[in-house]
């Protein structure tokens, strides 16, 4: 800051030729973006999940193995899931991005928080999408 | 006549109390006081002042100053709600002192009023109210708030329809206290971040028909330090003695962001 004190402000002298505005990176743009609308589509998707799982006959008690195999013997059921696993983890991710970014002082704990951070994202989508593609109803025979 | 030079630490800076007017309560001043020489860490210090209803906070400090300590340090030039000068936190919010009426904090009938000032949060605190400004009007000249144009000057004045001056009619009100900016949480916990007033100064221009320098301000604002970082907390509307809408108008850029339309 005491560096700053007696500084004199950075104003380009008049009439210097005006370089062309650089074009930095759309990444907060966008990621600001993915927030909201991926916000709405986990609305109705994580909603609609509770709603089958908890409430619809029977709810929690009717779940069990031949239910879940059930339900992915359909692309509709495996694509609500996948896009639901996606979506929620990386808005989780992304909003933990920028909670680590508002409240980390220092850049080594900023760093490392992100890096335990990414690591459990991509583990866990990258586990959830291997079950659901990989998901085998014989499993038990 | 021999002039004495009083050396009491407690001292004002005008000699003895003037008599006190017919009406006034006293009411308590609790001040965040630090003194860079002598102390580590700021702390509260009381002081009982008489106050008139009508008075205004920075009454009660000029009182402090200049009857009880005059040690006291604070800005104000204007006192009357322009310059901007005297913006701190009054019972916990954001106020210029010179606008906050006694008469909006007393107590309820029969209690003692206490009201607490401090400096305004995020920036360094250079001795009790003052604080370093720098960190705030450097990210104010970041967004280039003059305007932008190419070409030759023109003969003439720059005309502008009303319609158009309209849109940034707003944020043309700024007097660049830091309320606002110092209300944000989010520039609590990051000062790199550029603060409510600067985008409301880019928005200034940004929107100004005769201005050509949007794209390049845009550019600025499009950064993990800018408006993206906004919470929408309305902290900083609550905060603006002007009454800019100032969520609104970061609001309105990241929009133009958005759809890379001014």
């Amino acid at each position: 800051m005491a560096a700053t004190l007696d500084s004199t402000p950075a104003l380009d002298a008049p009439r210097t030729p005006r370089r062309a505005p650089v074009r930095r990176s759309n990444f907060e743009l966008y990621s600001w973006l993915f927030m909201r609308l991926s916000g709405l589509a986990l609305v109705v998707l994580v909603l609609g999940h509770l709603f089958i799982m908890n409430i619809l006959d029977g709810g929690v008690h009717r779940i069990n193995f031949a239910f879940v195999a059930g339900r992915w013997a359909s692309p509709f059921w495996q694509f609500w899931d996948l896009s639901m696993l996606w979506l929620a983890m990386l808005h989780g991710a992304n909003g933990l991005r920028t909670v680590i970014n508002d409240y980390a002082r220092r850049d080594a704990s900023r760093f490392w928080l992100k890096i335990l951070l990414y690591t459990a994202t991509v583990l866990t989508i990258a586990l959830g999408s291997f079950v659901i593609f990989t998901f085998d109803p014989n499993i038990g025979n | 006549m021999t002039a004495t030079v009083e050396k009491a630490p407690t001292a004002g800076s005008r000699g003895s109390q003037p008599p006190v007017p017919e009406g006034a309560t006293t009411i308590t001043v609790k001040i965040r006081r630090f003194n860079p020489e002598t102390d580590t860490e700021p702390c509260w210090e009381s002081f009982d002042v008489p106050a008139l209803p009508t008075d205004r906070v920075l009454n009660l400090l000029h009182y402090v100053k200049w009857y009880l300590d005059g040690t006291l340090t604070f800005r104000r030039s204007c006192a009357h709600g322009i310059c901007g000068s005297d913006a701190m936190r009054i019972n916990g919010v954001n106020r210029l002192a010179c606008k906050v009426l006694v008469k909006d904090l007393l107590a309820g009938a029969g209690k003692h009023t206490t009201i607490t000032v401090e400096p305004i949060k995020g920036l360094p605190v250079h001795k009790d109210l003052l604080v370093d400004m720098e960190p705030f009007f450097e990210a104010y000249r970041a967004v280039k708030p003059f305007l932008i144009t190419s070409g030759n000057e023109p003969t003439r004045e720059r005309i502008q329809s009303a319609a158009d001056r309209e849109r940034f009619d707003d944020t043309t009100k700024c007097i660049l206290c830091a309320a606002c900016t110092t209300s944000c949480p989010v520039f609590w916990s990051e000062q790199r971040y550029f603060g409510p007033a600067a985008i409301v100064n880019a928005h200034r221009f940004i929107f100004d028909s005769r201005d050509e320098g949007a794209e390049e301000r845009l550019d600025i604002l499009n950064d993990v330090d800018g408006v993206w970082r906004c919470r929408t907390t309305f902290n900083c509307t609550d905060a603006c003695p002007r009454g800019i809408q100032v969520t609104k108008a970061i609001q309105e850029v990241k929009r133009a962001l958005l759809f890379r339309r001014v």
